[in-house]
């Protein structure tokens, strides 16, 4: 007869132990709080081992169901905004897809960028915030225009939006001989004269010189596309869209790196490696969750995250991701592509073991989970 | 110059479209211009568009000339008078028929006491804006649109007195209602589409309240003594069709008693209800499986020699009879023959459906509901008055549904039904909700509806008032008598030798993936392996090739079929399904080969 789970005290099983740190961590509460040391260890090992989960327990599976039932409600509020105001922000199912799939270019990339004091106290906001913005040379032009008579390209800076970013014309002008760098430069009070060099020169040519001219990099950090400063609690953060983590993390002076991070897994994972990248998955999933008033265990998300990760590369939930990846043919061709997982594996001779559960509900043998994980040993008397 | 388009053809230009078309009109209502005509001029784009061609959704509206209807109070005398007919009042231009095109042109005056000189049409009614089954909802215009849609769909599908001529007829799933009535509260289109001589419901009482809770979710309750009086009854027919087919080499299917010797004889029992000609006898009382028509078919295949031999020998058994789960009496018997001059039978069986639990009933605002429970008549609640409700409602359908048309039904049949008479519902036009009170008052009810009921088991008064009066109610065609299925064992296909799907093939309850995931979940694996083992099996595999081994069960021997060794095989038990994939593959030279371990 089956009567629960055999009580550890009473067994002469080796009972099992709290990890140390929280030993100490117990000691210390006990003593704060004048109660029997003992007594506490004892319940808090109970709790922690009650909290475990079983052997044979099928977490996968829970843990699928767990955040795929809900996902199933958010299809029909998929196209709502969240978030701040004025910037468009993914949220929903489609920005679940997209962590799970581990997309390389996400829809809405973004950064959350911490500052340092003064400027988190909301000093200079505003100047902070367009420094980070790229910004490029056709954003700054009064005027811009190419003269067909002469063959050049007549163009007039925005003196008013050059003090917004706080520039020189002359910088300006040192950028544009820098990043193009096949035109002459002539300049006539405001006006800035450019031809291009050498003679034969085509019209065709101008007209690609200019495009080029209008993308030159002024100022700012590339990639970062759009700044809004924006209060949070207390401090004053700047959220922006478009992300080059790499380059604002270089700018220790002005902003925290220890908080500011992005949306893009990818890019945590180039900057600050797979721990940060997991941990970024866990974020990005919970925070959509919880947008959505959903009610996920983080242990769920927790796991799908360390699956995704735990090669030290990041893999999507696809069938070139994870389920690309399982040992098991079947359990592959189960999936998605059938026919390409088969005649792969007749090419190669691969072998299944038939050690997980989509293979044994096949060909219909007890699936090595709960009830069927376990085996009987027993030494036959001679 | 404006372009002009004749049926969507450019034909020329006018000089002044406007003026054309103005002139175009007229001349079709003074009847020198087909009155199938309808143009209209875009100024937009300065085109005149002409349509005559047929498939043109129009309607009819009134003329309005100068803010004045041209239908005058003269008219509708003499139209009741039968002196002027539709055709007089449509060639006298006073009424005009209009398609989506020239209705974009025109300025239509809902009722005659908003028109104004812009205005070009008059609608003749309110209700023509709405299609035939949803103007039979009466109060429709207190109604969310949502369900009228529901309302007027639940509708087509009510049993009721579907053509005069069924008695004669051989129809597929057909039903007849057996105590059809014209609705209390019914609107103008019941008079015009002569619904009174083809009802499809009845009159009933209604009270909304909840009962036990068995009129959750939509549920309803009903009265034994009303089912028991003829509430909601009707009969169910489908027929039994047999032809006498013509093969090549001049062979024939027979309509007859079939011999024993044929291939495939059922038992006696079978065919017990069969006359000489093969062909079951009317009002016979047919059950699962009886053979309704008896009929033999020449062998399949035939070849060489089998034609010389004694044909009867080996004809084959190919009889109608009743499906699995159906029975009921022979109601009529066709002998009759096809457009090939084929011999064909047909056999209408007719069964009769008293209401049970689980079917289906609607009123007409889109409130269906399955049938919960059925009370005894001694136990359901009554009125100090003694009035007993044949179905007892939920109120719970109505806040989230907004049908408040289904309330005013039930006052307005409350009325109709005491005072004699029937009660005006049109959409738009329908009688008052406080003049329907006012009269319900002076009946002596209350005005509202609502009556104190006693609870029909104990005696005991409720604290509620119940609100509680007459509706229309409709038997729609979904019966559980249809449906009704389970099985425990049964046929398997030929291929997988899983079971086989669906209720006429008596097949299985699918147990899917996500009921599966459930198992998993639970770590209940031998529970999943015995639930999906229905297909199971038992096969030797040679363990040397890892192929499964051929068993030649009349030598008693069991080899290898790749190298004929009978050493080393062993038996495993998998899924016919997976024995199946095994076995395509190989068909496609793969080699798959299975690897045996002992398990403990």
């Amino acid at each position: 007869m089956w009567s629960g789970l055999p009580k550890r005290s009473k067994n002469k099983m080796e009972r099992p132990e709290l990890p140390s740190y929280l030993k100490t961590k117990i000691d210390e509460t006990a003593s704060k709080m004048k109660v029997d040391k003992k007594k506490l260890l004892a319940s808090a090992t109970e709790e922690y081992l009650s909290a475990q989960v079983e052997p044979g327990e099928c977490v996968g599976l829970v843990a699928a169901e767990s955040i795929g039932e809900p996902g199933t409600q958010m299809t029909l509020n998929t196209f709502h905004f969240a978030g701040v105001a004025e910037m468009n922000v993914t949220v929903g199912l489609p920005r679940i897809i997209e962590v799970l799939d581990a997309r390389k270019t996400i829809s809405t990339p973004m950064m959350e960028i911490y500052l340092k004091s003064p400027y988190n106290k909301g000093k200079d906001i505003k100047k902070v915030a367009l420094s980070l913005k790229e910004t490029a040379l056709e954003e700054v032009i009064k005027d811009l225009s190419i003269s067909i008579a002469d063959l050049t390209i007549e163009l007039t800076l925005d003196k008013e939006k050059l003090k917004d970013i706080s520039m020189m014309p002359v910088t300006v002008q040192k950028l544009i001989k820098a990043g193009v760098k096949e035109l002459n430069m002539k300049i006539k009070d405001d006006l800035i004269i450019l031809n291009l060099k050498g003679k034969d020169v085509h019209l065709n040519q101008l007209y690609k010189a200019k495009e080029k001219l209008k993308k030159v990099f002024i100022k700012g950090v590339k990639g970062i596309k759009q700044v809004l400063p924006v209060k949070k609690g207390d401090e004053f953060i700047i959220v922006t869209s478009g992300t080059n983590l790499k380059d604002i993390l270089k700018m220790g002076t002005l902003i925290d790196t220890t908080k500011t991070t992005t949306n893009d897994i990818f890019e945590i994972h180039d900057v600050l490696g797979i721990e940060a990248a997991r941990q970024t998955i866990i974020i990005e999933l919970r925070k959509v969750i919880d947008s959505q008033g959903l009610n996920v265990d983080m242990r769920h998300i927790m796991l799908v995250a360390d699956i995704m990760t735990n090669t030290g590369v990041i893999k999507g939930c696809t069938r070139y991701g994870v389920v690309g990846e399982k040992a098991s043919v079947l359990a592959r061709a189960s999936f998605e592509t059938p026919i390409r997982h088969i005649t792969n594996a007749t090419l190669h001779g691969e072998m299944d073991h038939l050690s997980s559960v989509v293979e044994n509900v096949m060909i219909n043998q007890p699936v090595p989970i709960g009830t069927g994980l376990p085996g009987l040993i027993t030494k036959i008397k001679k | 110059m404006s372009e002009v388009y004749l049926n969507g053809k450019f034909v020329g230009d006018v000089d002044n479209g406007q003026a054309f078309t103005q002139q175009l009109i007229q001349e079709r209502r003074k009847g020198t211009m087909s009155d199938l005509l309808n143009v209209f001029y875009d100024g937009i784009t300065d085109e005149v568009t002409i349509e005559s061609s047929k498939g043109r959704a129009r309607r009819p509206l009134i003329v309005v000339k100068g803010g004045a209807s041209l239908l005058t109070d003269a008219h509708v005398r003499s139209l009741q008078k039968n002196e002027l007919s539709w055709k007089d009042l449509v060639s006298q231009g006073i009424i005009e028929v209009l398609d989506a095109l020239e209705e974009e042109g025109a300025l239509i005056a809902f009722s005659p006491t908003e028109l104004t000189p812009e205005h070009t049409h008059l609608e003749i009614a309110p209700v023509t804006m709405l299609g035939l089954c949803t103007s039979l909802v009466p109060y429709a215009n207190f109604n969310q649109s949502a369900r009228l849609n529901a309302g007027s769909k639940n509708q087509k599908q009510a049993l009721g007195f579907y053509c005069s001529n069924f008695s004669v007829r051989i129809d597929m799933d057909t039903n007849i209602l057996h105590h059809p009535q014209m609705p209390i509260v019914n609107t103008i289109m019941h008079d015009v589409s002569n619904y009174a001589k083809h009802a499809s419901g009845q009159n009933i009482i209604v009270a909304i309240m909840s009962y036990k809770g068995y009129n959750m979710e939509d549920a309803i309750i009903l009265n034994r003594g009303s089912i028991d009086r003829g509430l909601g009854r009707s009969t169910y027919y489908r027929p039994a069709i047999a032809e006498e087919l013509r093969y090549s080499g001049g062979l024939i299917d027979d309509i007859t008693v079939p011999d024993k010797d044929v291939k495939g004889y059922k038992s006696e029992r079978d065919y017990r209800l069969l006359e000489e000609d093969g062909i079951i006898f009317p009002e016979a009382a047919v059950n699962e499986g009886d053979v309704v028509i008896g009929k033999t078919s020449p062998p399949r295949f035939l070849s060489g020699m089998d034609e010389y031999s004694l044909a009867s020998s080996t004809r084959r058994e190919s009889s109608v009879s009743a499906r699995h789960g159906e029975g009921g009496v022979v109601d009529f018997v066709l002998i009759t023959e096809n457009g090939e001059g084929n011999k064909l039978v047909q056999v209408r069986l007719r069964d009769e459906r008293i209401p049970e639990i689980g079917d289906k009933f609607t009123s007409r605002h889109g409130q269906k509901g399955v049938v919960g429970l059925i009370v005894p008549q001694s136990d359901m609640p009554f009125s100090s008055s003694g009035i007993q409700p044949d179905l007892i409602f939920s109120p719970y359908g109505i806040p989230s549904r907004m049908t408040i048309s289904h309330l005013i039904e039930l006052v307005g049949g409350k009325t109709g039904a005491l005072n004699g008479r029937f009660v005006d519902g049109t959409a738009f036009d329908a009688e008052a909700e406080m003049d329907l009170r006012k009269e319900l008052l002076n009946l002596g009810f209350k005005e509202n509806g609502e009556e104190t009921l006693y609870n029909g088991v104990t005696g005991e008064q409720y604290q509620a008032q119940i609100y509680i009066g007459n509706m229309y109610y409709m038997k729609l065609k979904h019966m559980v008598a249809n449906k009704l299925h389970s099985r425990a064992r049964g046929p398997i296909q030929l291929l997988t030798r899983q079971p086989t799907e669906g209720r006429a093939k008596e097949g299985g309850l699918r147990l899917g993936e996500m009921e599966k995931d459930t198992f998993i979940a639970h770590g209940a694996s031998l529970l999943l392996k015995e639930r999906f083992s229905s297909d199971k099996v038992i096969v030797p595999v040679a363990e040397e090739s890892g192929l499964i081994a051929v068993e030649d069960k009349y030598q008693k021997k069991c080899y290898c079929p790749l190298t004929g060794s009978t050493e080393n095989i062993s038996y495993i038990e998998i899924s016919y399904a997976f024995k199946l994939f095994l076995d395509e593959l190989k068909s496609m030279c793969i080699y798959p080969r299975l690897l045996l371990k002992n398990k403990f």
